[in-house]
């Protein structure tokens, strides 16, 4: 907190409202491990998707018009009379499903590296609720272009709500404002999809507090012991988080300008029909793993609690993985199961995406039961039984060859291996 | 040491060029965020109108709706169009020749907003009071027009505009 700032106009207001102490220290000076691969470059990434979508969002709202008479129209519109109007939902549609990448890639990355591992157990679960907020936010966004797969995706996820006992219809009635999928339902969807964004950021503020409190996990999983084992936020990761950013928005604009329906359904570009489902109806991609857990399970309410239950299991990954070992790269074993879990929630997303029928629903009940299994089985018996390699001394260590130091100028002797 | 100075200058350059380039970016991105508040393409597909002028009939005004706003159609008589043209252009605040103001004397054809801060004015129905100068009166902060639609009294700097319009036909005017 001691940034001593030369333009007297930042001192001035630095002194009664010190919001450049808290950015130098927070952005700048804010010390972190300095071993950090570019598999933590997709926090920030995430942070930056999320801007995207902020800005692009709140310009399509200045066009769209949330009414069961106008919607499809008014999107339309976007697209052929608005100024760069095309760009901008095209950027927006896309922005979603790149904001899921980052944020699925980001998940992983702190499962490898046992990220939610104390003290950052609340991290990890204030992340769990960024990722339910954004599925609810993509879920209401997505109805509202009310094409077919629009309208049908509505009615389906509302009626899970159905599967609860007793009460189930009377909140599917509530959640629709009718008897079915109508304005009333576009109406609310809308202004939700408006607000939970901001609630969004506002879990992000309460995920980067959690974080600064002990600082990155690293790719080792060891504590930093001290000044040695860490280096300044700015410019080394402001860097190499805008290298980063570089990469991605280069995939993001290839997608937006070459294939900007890469990831859509044509059948959304049919304008709703309340009396005609489409043969086929799939979510978006990213709801998939999700989705092909639901089906999988031959039964209502045991399908609605199993796909809940996939995401209620995440918040609980602290207590279920005991090793004291954070890191992958130091278990052997947990390696070998978190590379099958990674491919069976792909085969859960190629499931998601098929016909509910034949070899596809016994394939996605094998990696549903999967998936439970290695978080309720395989992680417990794992923090017992496994035997992890040694730990570095430090984050130093690997680097110097010696000890704790630079170069191993103040190392204590030691013998190399 | 020479070398370290050389350094320096190399970074430097890289620093410019660096932000540069990302100021150039974050224009391009801006712009399009920008624009697309600017009227769409179907807004100014609508931005010209057609009207026939043979509906008005002599002393009666009608009012059209041309880009969201009011256009004054007044077929006026030759009293008025002479009280018109009488005003030296010496007495205006904003001088200019009622000639210069119609196409077809007869046909005046005016936007109907006032130029001092955006009401409409009164005076296109009989029972409207036209203000001192037997034209049009804004009740909003009391600005007077002549039947020319030529300001006269009040805060309003400038005469009621005269759109672009063309006759495209007999009595078909096309406006904007």
């Amino acid at each position: 907190m001691a940034a001593k700032f030369e333009n007297p106009i930042v001192r001035w207001i630095d002194h009664r409202l010190p919001i450049f102490s808290f950015m130098h220290h927070e952005m700048h000076e804010y010390p972190t491990p300095k071993n950090l691969n570019y598999w933590w470059n997709f926090g920030s990434l995430a942070g930056i998707a999320l801007v995207i979508m902020l800005v692009s969002g709140i310009t399509l709202a200045m066009h769209y018009t949330p009414h069961v008479d106008h919607a499809f129209n008014s999107v339309e519109r976007i697209m052929r009379d608005v100024n760069y109007g095309w760009l901008i939902r095209y950027i927006h549609m896309n922005g979603a499903s790149f904001f899921f990448i980052v944020v699925y890639i980001h998940i992983f990355r702190g499962m490898y590296y046992g990220s939610y591992k104390a003290p950052r157990e609340l991290l990890w679960m204030l992340g769990v609720v960024i990722m339910l907020l954004m599925m609810a936010t993509a879920f209401m966004g997505y109805v509202l272009p009310w094409g077919q797969m629009s309208f049908w995706g509505a009615t389906v996820i509302t009626n899970l709500f159905s599967a609860i006992p007793l009460v189930g219809e009377s909140i599917v009635t509530w959640l629709w404002g009718g008897f079915a999928v109508d304005n009333a339902t576009l109406n609310r969807f809308f202004s939700l999809h408006f607000l939970l964004p901001f609630v969004i950021v506002g879990v992000v503020v309460l995920h980067l507090v959690a974080l600064h409190r002990f600082g990155s996990n690293n790719p080792l999983g060891i504590d930093v012991k001290g000044p040695k084992d860490q280096i300044p936020f700015h410019p080394y990761y402001t860097v190499k988080d805008a290298y980063g950013l570089g990469v991605f928005l280069i995939a993001f604009a290839a997608v937006v300008f070459f294939a900007p329906n890469f990831f859509g359904e044509p059948d959304n570009y049919i304008p709703a029909d309340p009396l005609v489902t489409p043969a086929h109806i799939v979510p978006e991609w990213y709801f998939l793993p999700f989705y092909a857990v639901l089906r999988s399970i031959p039964d209502k309410l045991g399908g609605v609690l199993a796909m809940f239950g996939a995401i209620a299991v995440l918040f609980v990954l602290p207590w279920l993985d005991r090793s004291p070992v954070r890191s992958g790269q130091f278990r052997p074993i947990f390696k070998i199961f978190f590379w099958i879990l990674l491919i069976d929630v792909v085969a859960l997303t190629y499931f998601g995406g098929k016909p509910a029928e034949g070899w596809y629903v016994t394939g996605s009940r094998f990696a549903t039961a999967y998936y439970f299994i290695h978080f309720l089985v395989i992680l417990p018996l794992l923090s017992v039984f496994e035997t992890p390699r040694q730990l570095p001394k430090s984050i130093s260590e690997p680097v110097t060859g010696g000890g704790a130091g630079f170069a191993g100028a103040t190392a204590a002797p030691r013998e190399k291996v | 040491m020479a070398d370290t100075h050389q350094g320096d200058t190399r970074r430097d350059f890289l620093y410019v060029a660096t932000t540069a380039v990302g100021a150039v970016g974050a224009a391009c991105v801006a712009w399009p965020f920008i624009d697309q508040m600017n009227p769409a393409a179907d807004v100014l597909a609508l931005a010209s109108i057609e009207f026939d002028t043979s509906t008005v009939t002599e002393g009666m005004a009608v009012t059209v709706k041309w880009r969201g706003k009011p256009v004054f159609v007044r077929h006026r008589t030759p009293e008025e169009i002479e009280e018109a043209r009488a005003v030296p252009l010496s007495d205006l605040r904003d001088p200019q020749t009622d000639g210069a103001r119609a196409l077809k004397p007869e046909q005046l054809i005016v936007v109907g907003v006032c130029t001092h801060l955006g009401c409409v004015p009164l005076g296109q129905k009989p029972s409207d009071p036209r203000g001192d100068y037997g034209g049009w009166f804004c009740p909003c902060h009391g600005s007077h027009y002549d039947t020319s639609g030529r300001i006269r009294k009040g805060p309003a700097p400038l005469n009621l505009a005269v759109p672009e319009y063309e006759y495209i036909s007999d009595s078909v005017v096309r406006i904007g």
